[in-house]
């Protein structure tokens, strides 16, 4: 069990002060680099720093966008601090921990965190791992047990956690249908967002074509083109800058016990996420803020399964009762604590999670397209069955 | 028992093979589903590791399953449809009577007919001269 004692010596001694996207698409008919460079200029831009006031960088280490390549094209110049995480999705909040703990202690002051691809146009995740050369590595011998079996899409492998689920805890379509209703139903409202003016009934969920039963097409995000890009830098040194600082009160990694990439099949329990909840104890303990406070949270939502499995694990509601709470309006419009107020990547985007983030500093400074009244705490949670990492953003 | 795939369909998607999971490939030629087994604690492990997570030691040795288990979990995958398949494909999460759980294919029965605790066995399918899988179908 690790000690969370010492945590605190980052907590609340840093804040993200800058966003910028590019658009979201599903061509952006440029190369994944402009993307990455237009998101990094945009958020030097909107945190009121110029790009030689940038001197370390982050993303994942699945985009293909290197930092030295942005850092030529943008003129940020020197860099002291770089780094990338890896995991997919899991990386997000990821890249936040990675910048807070080299401003924090001084290797570096203003950070970028960023994260652009032509994932709908170009290499498409949804096709999976059909195609990947069988290079002896440890990595790729993972999928020798999936692949050759058919088992190859990230919906498929998602679907395997989601039929267990339902069947333990009664979960039915309809319950993972209203994660999606809802998160539609806030993109509709979100100028931005791809499905802008496109909101869904639980009718057009259940009727959506079967991808990998039990998931139908309106249980999986969609995909998207496009680059987001965060600034993160101290307190002292944000309370300088123009934007209201999104304090990082608490911001966690976190892999479990028999942890796989997409495939923790072997726990004793698949039915829920042993490593967002292992991420959900230290951000509560760090953070010293708990569900009763949260204004709203963003949760990672590649797939509705793994929204309901996430309330769970954060302690919304008690383990299996996800389709109660979904059930009873706790998540959408009106809610007291609602999800996904950008519509999510179900509706907004699917940037990796890292639009995600940038909602959650909307929500503190009080310009997301659906803000919410006086927000004090969010949640901002990363990729889900895989090494993964949150956060808790909060007033100054 | 095996099974044979008409040779015009292409190749499933190859395992990428280590010195870590050989055996098992090599044991499906042979029609043997194998299991590693710590030679020091005899915890039974898969997907296979080199060392033992509960105590440590890097030899172990292989037994023979008896090829008997149930459903734990299933998919039945729509798209995208790989041409190396066959759609509805039925993937399931079987929890063999050794106590380790497999991913495999589930064959001789229609999607609709699996169930979790679904009680299946093992078959082998000779994918082609080089591969050859343990599928499960249901129990007779
Ligand atoms: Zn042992």
């Amino acid at each position: 069990m690790t000690d969370l004692s010492t945590r605190n010596t980052i907590a609340r001694k840093t804040a993200i002060v800058g966003i910028g996207a590019t658009e979201f698409s599903k061509d952006s008919g440029r190369s994944e680099l402009q993307l990455a460079v237009e998101a990094t200029l945009a958020a030097i831009s909107d945190a009121g720093l110029k790009p030689g006031d940038i001197d370390g960088m982050v993303t994942y280490s699945a985009d293909t966008n290197p930092d030295i390549d942005i850092a030529r094209a943008a003129g940020i110049g020197e860099l002291t601090f770089f780094s990338r995480v890896h995991y997919g999705g899991g990386a997000c909040c990821g890249t936040i921990l990675q910048a807070v703990l080299a401003v924090a202690t001084g290797v570096a002051t203003n950070v970028v965190c960023y994260r652009a691809f032509n994932e709908r146009s170009g290499n498409r995740f949804g096709a999976g791992v059909q195609n990947r050369p069988p290079v002896p590595s440890a990595e790729n011998a993972q999928f020798a047990w999936y692949a050759p079996f058919g088992l190859l899409t990230p919906a498929q492998w998602v679907a395997m956690f989601t039929r267990r689920y339902m069947h333990q805890y009664g979960a039915s379509g309809d319950d993972l249908g209203r994660v999606a209703v809802a998160g539609r139903d806030f993109a509709s409202t979100n100028p931005k967002a791809w499905f802008y003016n496109k909101p869904i009934t639980l009718e057009d969920h259940q009727n959506s074509r079967y991808i990998a039963e039990p998931l139908r097409l309106l249980d999986c995000c969609q995909e998207s083109d496009g680059g987001q890009a965060v600034v993160v830098t101290t307190l002292d040194r944000a309370r300088d800058l123009p934007n209201r600082p999104a304090i990082i009160a608490g911001v966690a990694q976190g892999a479990g016990e028999k942890q796989d990439m997409m495939t923790s099949y072997y726990r004793d329990n698949i039915a829920h996420l042993p490593e967002m909840a292992l991420v959900a104890r230290q951000i509560w303990e760090m953070s010293e803020v708990g569900v009763k406070d949260l204004s709203c949270a963003i949760l990672y939502d590649a797939f509705t399964p793994f929204v309901l499995m996430q309330l769970e694990d954060f302690g919304f509601c008690p383990r299996g009762q996800a389709k109660d709470y979904v059930k009873d309006g706790n998540i959408g419009r009106g809610a007291k604590t609602p999800i996904n107020t950008h519509g999510g990547q179900l509706g907004e985007a699917y940037i990796h999670g890292m639009n995600g983030i940038a909602e959650g500093v909307r929500q503190i400074r009080g310009t997301s397209p659906n803000q919410l009244d006086k927000v004090e705490n969010v949640l901002v949670s990363s990729g889900t069955g895989v090494p993964t990492s949150a956060m808790v953003l909060t007033q100054d | 028992m095996s099974l044979a795939t008409s040779s015009h369909k292409p190749k499933r998607p190859r395992p990428a093979i280590t010195q870590d999971i050989e055996f098992f490939f090599t044991g499906a030629k042979e029609h043997k589903l194998l299991i590693q087994k710590c030679s020091k604690c005899s915890l039974l492990r898969h997907p296979p590791l080199p060392c033992c997570p509960e105590c440590n030691s890097f030899s172990w040795e292989t037994i023979e399953s008896k090829g008997l288990g149930t459903v734990y979990s299933f998919v039945v995958n729509h798209y995208p449809q790989v041409p190396a398949f066959d759609y509805p494909l039925v993937v399931g999460l079987i929890e063999l009577d050794e106590g380790t759980r497999i991913v495999s294919q589930i064959v001789d029965c229609e999607p609709g007919e699996v169930f979790v605790g679904m009680a299946l066995e093992v078959k082998f399918l000779e994918c082609d001269d080089e591969l050859t899988l343990p599928v499960f179908a249901p129990r007779k």
